[in-house]
């Protein structure tokens, strides 16, 4: 089970949070900020796991993070999930976002927090990997906001009529 | 113009979307609290608004504002409504917040269930499909109780995007609602082999994690996952299968031995790191579960060390990590083929990364023996010095007390050494584990009976100089050591070189400045010591040495007696005065010495952690048994004033409160362990107070070997752990001497009893023999202790309740059949059903006799449960055999369940009519009214639609009827059972009972009478009719009367047919195509005896005023010998009443109503009235569909809502037995009916 995704920059400003278990938007804050100060001390150059800090998880799980950029992806899982599976499954998030986007950068993440979590639904639920074939999960995505744009025109249009 | 300014805000407001939100954000950098407040009450604007577009943008915004960290809890309620909007693109914004910010305390949650219910059912599958993510997030018990049956039809959508979801989300349904895991399996299992390869790996992920905590109920699924495994091409769901196998494997030995050749294939084939190292390590458990005496595994465990070398070899870390991670699983049982790369884990101890060098030292546990672990902890307390960060340092600090203390201190050849590494340890500063290390001395100081002398003299000197090495000790933990010195020092004070110098130490000023519990230590090891200086005094002939030393207890101990630690000043005081007394006799010349040290005479013995609970229990004791009454209900109750009229309060109330005694108790349990790990009368595993056990025979018996002193015990200052190391190597190297010259003599048994312990090590460790052969003295236990030691596991994981026995399910025949109160609680119209009606008997046989027209060609599912049906029918005939023995009993439960429906807390009435939504579940029950009615009415018509949405809800309610039916059969074989005896005709009023308890009050103050709804609606000698109407929610103009139709005569009665002469306000619905006299065909027949279940809806235009409609029912009445064609008329009243629905009303809201002044006031009085107020309460919140706001005393606030929307609110006062009723409603019309109704009703009885 995958416990918490978060992304923040490398300053610490969350750019996604998605608890799969419920915390008071203050616990949720304290854990963003110690996971950014346990993920962010780390040199580039080392194995992307740590144990989990006091906050998130404790013993059976573990932190698995990827550095792109100025973003930290950062997932909690616990030991049903493979590490390495969840290391590719960062790098399949990152590609999705990359094609939704059209070379993804921070400003569309700090911009349009929205559809990332409508792309992550797709992928991941409830704490379970939902998907994880890229291809999928963009025409899924595609597909929803399609169906939104035309609801958008048929409401635009009512609205100028009124 | 101020219209325009009004509108050009909001137009303003409404612009500002997320994206502005944002850009605002980073504008404001300096006073950005500030912005953000600003903003919030904008959209607390916005929210206010009716327009739905500028709700869900507020929502939006919200969801923002919530990852920033903002509670926005308060607007949950405009996210339900969000939520609820028909457009996709709000509904998706509605769930999204929903997702983030809802949780199990979140009350508008059950509000959604009707919401999620219909978006479940969506025609379009992105609405489904973006509902089921967000419930995935904030699934309620309630919720998933609710919609269990409604996701589980999903999983056989026909779109494989809805079905992977579904099937995702029934392990978030099965965690909260652990009932559903047996009925849902099957199909679960069946999805397994969905052609689908996303649905088929989301089975799997659930099956997964299911099998990870009860693996043994998934061991039947075996041979699936193996026909899984060697097909499958989807590295996820392969990944997910090996790590499934790997928790299989130790429960059967078997299913190991088969996967060895997959998986090793797959580790030679697979390019996948991910896979190949899962497959290690599933080899690893398998090869961990087979008896490690299997010789041609070797080669399995050769390749699994192989290539981990080559993943700890790697360049990249992650690869190092996981190597590492998985050898120290292979370490556990072939601790050989690991010892041999040392070399290259403790070379990754010098690793930049921490989790690697973690991980290392996790192995290092592993691989110490006699021969080396001086060496490696050394090394590790080179790693202690270089550390900088205090939790690596702390973690070195653990583990090297867990190397060495591991099984018994096995590897310790030297204990000697081992004291002045612990020693060495207490310089390090700002440690947190100051506790560990104490408890670690006390224990080698007293089971190692041999090295006793050196830790006094060691921990004299860590008392000396306690100031020096830790200045302040206060602020770090390592003062905890002291503790462990003082004792010591204090217990074994007769191996003391300098035992005046050591009590002067100990009555140190600086002492007052240690925790309490440290100081009180130090008082009473003062006077120990005291006992001991004397003792040695008393034999000079000088007595003004011992008079001195009296003195200066006299002196000192004052300082201890004024602490503020109630422990030490009581000690203090006591010891003071017996000091003072001890004086008195001194300067008498008498001797004391001996009655002082009597004291303190005997030995501890140290007893095992667990010794106390391993006592077994006496025959006879029930220690759950009350010592005492328990403290009665009331006094909670009386906390909870605001108590409103639900059925959950009732029905709660008792498991409840004894949750929150356990919670209690735990609570104190866990209190008083803080409190005993504070009080030195209770060291816990170091036991130093359990003096009963002083005389205790055994232990003494033990030979302790002496000590051969081949190495200076005493050393000078602080000792140095380096330099046993070299002693100890060339003390093994004149050993290795010495046996050389003696093996020509013979082989020495040296070892002596003992010698087991010394076994257990590799053949070239024989060869060392420790320093000191030292007595290890056991933990005493109790003499006949349990030998369970399941005392491990946690009660509180949710997981345990879904520890459910799964085999057997569906193919096995027989041995446990999916039992009626396991079933998922199907939407079911009203209480009556779920309380199992007899009513609802023929509503299953009409589809049972309807099947085989409509579907010809049904599913496999149905068939299955057909066979299903039967094999229970088998077992009921058996059942059958026993009847006769069992029949008393039975009746005597039926009765039970008659008269305490409150008392049956399981059990499918209780599980339908689940207490915290009443009035959700009053609106999901209208909701529910449609599916079936819509069925009844015009069955053919819907069938025709090939439709693919509406099939599904077609199936739906087929399955669900399928239930139902089951639960019918039961029901009727014990009907027969009870041939018609006592509470027959009370039947209806049963199920009434159970709704009266749902509606009625939260006390218990008197059992409520029973109620029905059901009235009379027309009899004969053949038939009887009762009939209930309900408005319906989502349709202003509809209502629905249930009719219950039973037989009372020994005929069959067939072709009913229900007709009703229209009036211009209310209309019997047709199926499309009939003409506006025609009958409605009643979709059953009634055997004898039997009563069923028909629903007809009608559509109305002004609910205002009640009405009467005519009708009759034709039927044909068939025995054996002739058919006889009948009539009955009736007459259906609509009263105001059946226009209201049950809905939940908040007291602000209420309030806010009450002061609008659109609603017109109109009032009742009815005297007479003899019955306790919540009675009156619980009869008009079920009788007249109300719902209570709030209740003060005797006097109450009430709210309903008519399906077209009229507010009617009533307040209710009595005095004596007179009851005054004020309502205000915004249609009088409607408002004086509905009153003359209510007045009626109590005129009734």
């Amino acid at each position: 089970m995958i416990k918490a995704i978060l992304i923040f920059n490398n300053h610490g400003k969350p750019r996604l949070s998605k608890f799969y278990e419920h915390y008071s938007e203050d616990t949720e804050q304290q854990i963003i900020r110690e996971t950014f100060h346990l993920v962010s001390k780390r040199d580039e150059n080392v194995c992307n796991f740590l144990e989990g800090g006091m906050l998130i998880g404790g013993s059976d799980y573990k932190l698995i993070y990827r550095h792109y950029a100025t973003l930290y992806f950062v997932f909690c899982v616990d030991s049903s999930e493979s590490e390495l599976g969840i290391l590719d499954l960062i790098q399949v998030f990152v590609e999705t976002l990359d094609k939704c986007f059209e070379n993804v950068c921070e400003l569309d993440l700090i911009f349009h927090v929205d559809k990332v979590h409508n792309i992550l639904a797709e992928m991941v639920m409830g704490g379970m990997v939902l998907e994880t074939n890229m291809n999928e999960i963009i025409m899924q995505v595609d597909a929803q906001n399609k169906m939104e744009k035309s609801e958008t025109f048929i409401f635009q249009s009512t609205r100028q009529d009124r | 113009m101020a219209l325009k300014i009004v509108k050009g805000s909001i137009d303003r407001m409404f612009d500002k979307n997320l994206q502005d939100l944002v850009r605002g954000i980073r504008n404001h950098k300096e006073d950005e609290a500030k912005y953000i407040s600003t903003c919030i009450d904008e959209i607390k604007q916005e929210l206010k608004q009716d327009n739905i577009a500028v709700k869900a943008n507020a929502v939006c915004k919200l969801t923002y504002l919530q990852m920033l960290g903002y509670d926005v809890s308060w607007a949950a309620f405009n996210i339900v409504e969000v939520m609820s909007s028909s457009k996709f693109t709000y509904k998706r914004i509605g769930y999204l917040a929903a997702s983030q910010c809802f949780h199990e305390s979140t009350d508008v949650i059950m509000l959604t269930t009707n919401q999620i219910r219909k978006d479940l059912s969506s025609p379009n599958q992105y609405d489904t499909g973006v509902a089921l993510t967000g419930l995935s997030c904030f699934v309620t018990p309630d919720l998933a109780r609710d919609l269990a049956n409604d996701i589980m039809t999903l999983m056989s959508h026909t779109k494989p995007y809805i079905r992977k979801k579904a099937v995702l989300i029934m392990y978030k349904v099965f965690l909260k609602y652990p009932e559903s895991l047996r009925p849902a399996f099957p199909r679960l299992k069946e999805k397994l082999e969905d052609p689908d390869p996303g649905v088929q790996s989301a089975a799997v992920n659930v099956i997964c994690e299911l099998a990870r905590r009860n693996p043994k109920n998934y061991l039947s699924l075996a041979p699936l996952f193996f026909k899984l495994m060697t097909s499958s091409t989807n590295n996820w769901v392969l990944i997910k299968i090996i790590k499934l196998f790997g928790a299989l494997t130790p429960l059967e030995p078997r299913l190991g031995k088969k996967l060895i050749e997959p998986l090793t294939n797959l580790i030679h084939s697979t390019s996948a790191m991910s896979l190949l190292y899962e497959c290690v390590n599933t080899v690893i458990a398998v090869l961990i579960s087979l008896s490690s005496g299997m010789p041609n595994h070797s080669a399995s465990i050769q390749l699994c060390v192989q290539k981990l070398r080559i993943l700890i070899e790697d360049s990249d870390q992650n690869l190092k990590y996981l190597g590492l991670l998985a050898m120290s699983k292979i370490l556990k049982t072939h601790p050989k083929s690991v010892q041999s790369h040392k070399d290259l884990i403790l070379q990754c101890l010098d690793d930049k990364d921490e989790s690697i060098r973690l991980r290392a030292l996790d192995l290092l546990y592993g691989m110490v023996s006699k021969k080396n672990l001086m060496e490696i902890v050394k090394k590790l307390m080179l790693h202690v010095d270089k550390a900088e960060g205090t939790t690596y340092r702390d973690e070195l600090l653990t583990k090297i007390i867990d190397i060495c203390s591991q099984s018994n201190y096995q590897y310790i050849t030297n204990f000697e050494w081992y004291i002045s590494i612990l020693v060495e340890l207490t310089r390090l500063e700002g440690t947190r584990h100051g506790h560990l290390i104490a408890s670690q001395m006390l224990d080698v100081a007293i089971r190692v009976k041999a090295i006793r002398a050196f830790a006094v003299a060691q921990m004299a000197t860590l008392l000396d100089n306690a100031h020096l090495l830790t200045g302040n000790m206060q602020r770090n933990g390592i003062c905890e050591v002291s503790y462990a010195a003082a004792w010591i020092c204090g217990e074994f004070s007769e191996h003391l070189e300098n035992p005046m110098q050591t009590l002067e130490a100990m009555l140190r000023p600086k002492v007052a400045t240690l925790p309490g519990h440290i100081q009180a230590v130090y008082v009473q090891n003062a006077a120990k010591l005291f006992a001991t200086v004397l003792k040695s005094q008393e034999g000079n002939t000088d007595s003004t040495a011992a008079q001195e030393t009296s003195q200066l207890m006299i002196e000192r101990l004052p300082l201890f007696v004024q602490s503020a630690n109630l422990e030490v000043q009581e000690r203090a005081s006591c010891i003071l005065q017996l000091v003072k007394y001890i004086q008195k006799l001194q300067q008498k010349d008498v001797e004391v010495a001996e009655e002082v040290s009597a004291l303190f005479a005997g030995e501890l013995n140290p007893v095992a952690p667990k010794a106390q609970k391993k006592v077994p229990v006496p025959e006879g004791l029930d220690l759950d048994a009350w010592i005492n009454e328990p403290p009665s209900e009331s006094e909670s109750e009386d906390e909870q004033p605001k108590a409103i009229f639900t059925k959950e309060e009732t029905k709660h109330s008792r498991p409840r409160h004894i949750e929150v005694d356990e919670k209690e108790l735990a609570r104190r349990r866990e209190a008083r362990k803080q409190e005993q790990a504070n009080n030195p009368f209770y060291i816990k595993a170091s036991p130093s107070s359990q003096k009963v056990y002083q005389d205790t025979p055994g232990v003494e018996h033990i030979p302790v070997v002496q000590i051969d002193l081949s190495v200076p015990l005493k050393v000078p200052g602080l000792p140095m752990s380096d330099q046993y190391v070299k002693l100890e190597e060339e003390r093994r190297q004149k050993e290795r001497a010495e046996k050389k010259k003696k093996e020509k003599k013979k082989r020495k048994e040296k070892r002596s009893g003992r010698g087991k312990k010394h076994d257990s090590g590799p053949e070239s460790e024989e060869d060392i023999t420790p320093a000191h052969m030292v007595d290890i003295v056991t933990e005493e236990m109790p003499e006949n202790a349990l030998p369970s030691d399941d005392d491990d596991k946690d009660p509180n994981d949710p997981h345990k309740a879904l520890d459910i026995d799964l085999d057997n399910l569906g193919e096995m025949a027989g041995r446990r059949p999916l039992a009626d109160s396991e079933k998922l609680p199907v939407r079911s119209h009203r209480a009556v059903e779920a309380a199992k009606s007899p009513g609802e008997d023929g509503d299953a046989e009409t589809v049972a006799t309807q099947q085989p027209k409509k579907k010809s060609g049904k599913d496999k599912r149905d068939d299955k449960k057909k066979d299903k049906d039967k094999e229970r029918k088998k077992s009921k005939d058996e059942k059958k055999k026993k009847k006769h023995k069992h029949e008393e009993k039975e009746e005597d439960l039926l009765r039970g369940e008659v008269h305490e429906p409150v008392v049956q807390s399981e059990g499918i009435s209780q599980v339908a009519e689940l207490p915290t939504s009443t009035s959700a579940e009053e609106a999901a029950t209208v909701a529910a009214a449609e599916a079936p009615v819509a069925e009844v009415v015009s069955g053919a018509a819907q069938d025709s639609e090939p439709d693919e949405p509406k099939d599904t809800e077609m199936e739906e309610t087929k399955s669900s009827k399928h239930k139902k039916k089951k639960q019918k059969k039961e029901k009727e074989e014990k009907e027969k059972k009870k041939k018609k005896r006592h509470h027959h005709h009370h039947r209806h009023s049963d199920g009434g009972g159970e709704e009266s308890v749902q509606n009625g009050t939260v006390e218990e103050e008197e059992p409520l009478p029973s109620m029905s709804n059901y009235c009379l609606l027309a009899e004969n000698s053949y038939i009887k009719m009762v009939y209930d109407i309900q408005g319906n929610l989502q349709d202003g103009s509809q209502v629905v009367v249930s009719v219950i139709f039973e037989n009372k005569c020994d005929s069959f009665l067939k072709s009913m047919e229900f007709n009703v002469l229209d009036s211009l306000n209310s209309k019997l619905q047709r199926p499309e195509g009939s003409g506006p006299h025609d009958g409605l065909t009643v979709p059953f027949q009634l055997p004898p005896g039997v009563s069923n279940e028909a629903r007809f809806v009608f559509t109305v235009q002004s609910i205002v005023m009640p009405q009467k409609l005519k009708g009759t029912l034709t039927f044909i009445v068939k025995n054996e010998e002739s058919s006889t064609h009948e009539k009955l008329d009736f007459k259906l009243h609509f009263t105001c009443t059946s226009y209201l629905i049950t809905t939940p009303c908040y007291s602000d809201a209420y309030a806010k109503l009450l002061e609008s002044g659109d609603l017109k006031g109109s009032s009742l009085k009815l005297e007479g009235v003899n019955m306790p107020f919540h009675h009156l309460l619980a009869r008009i919140c079920f009788h007249h569909h109300f719902s209570v706001v709030e209740r003060i005393d005797s006097c109450s606030s009430m709210y309903s809502r008519s399906i077209q929307g009229h507010h009617v609110c009533l307040l209710v006062k009595s005095s004596g037995q007179t009851v005054s009723i004020d309502a205000k409603c915004d249609e009088p019309t409607m408002l004086g009916n509905v009153l003359d109704e209510i007045k009626q009703t109590f005129s009734q009885c």
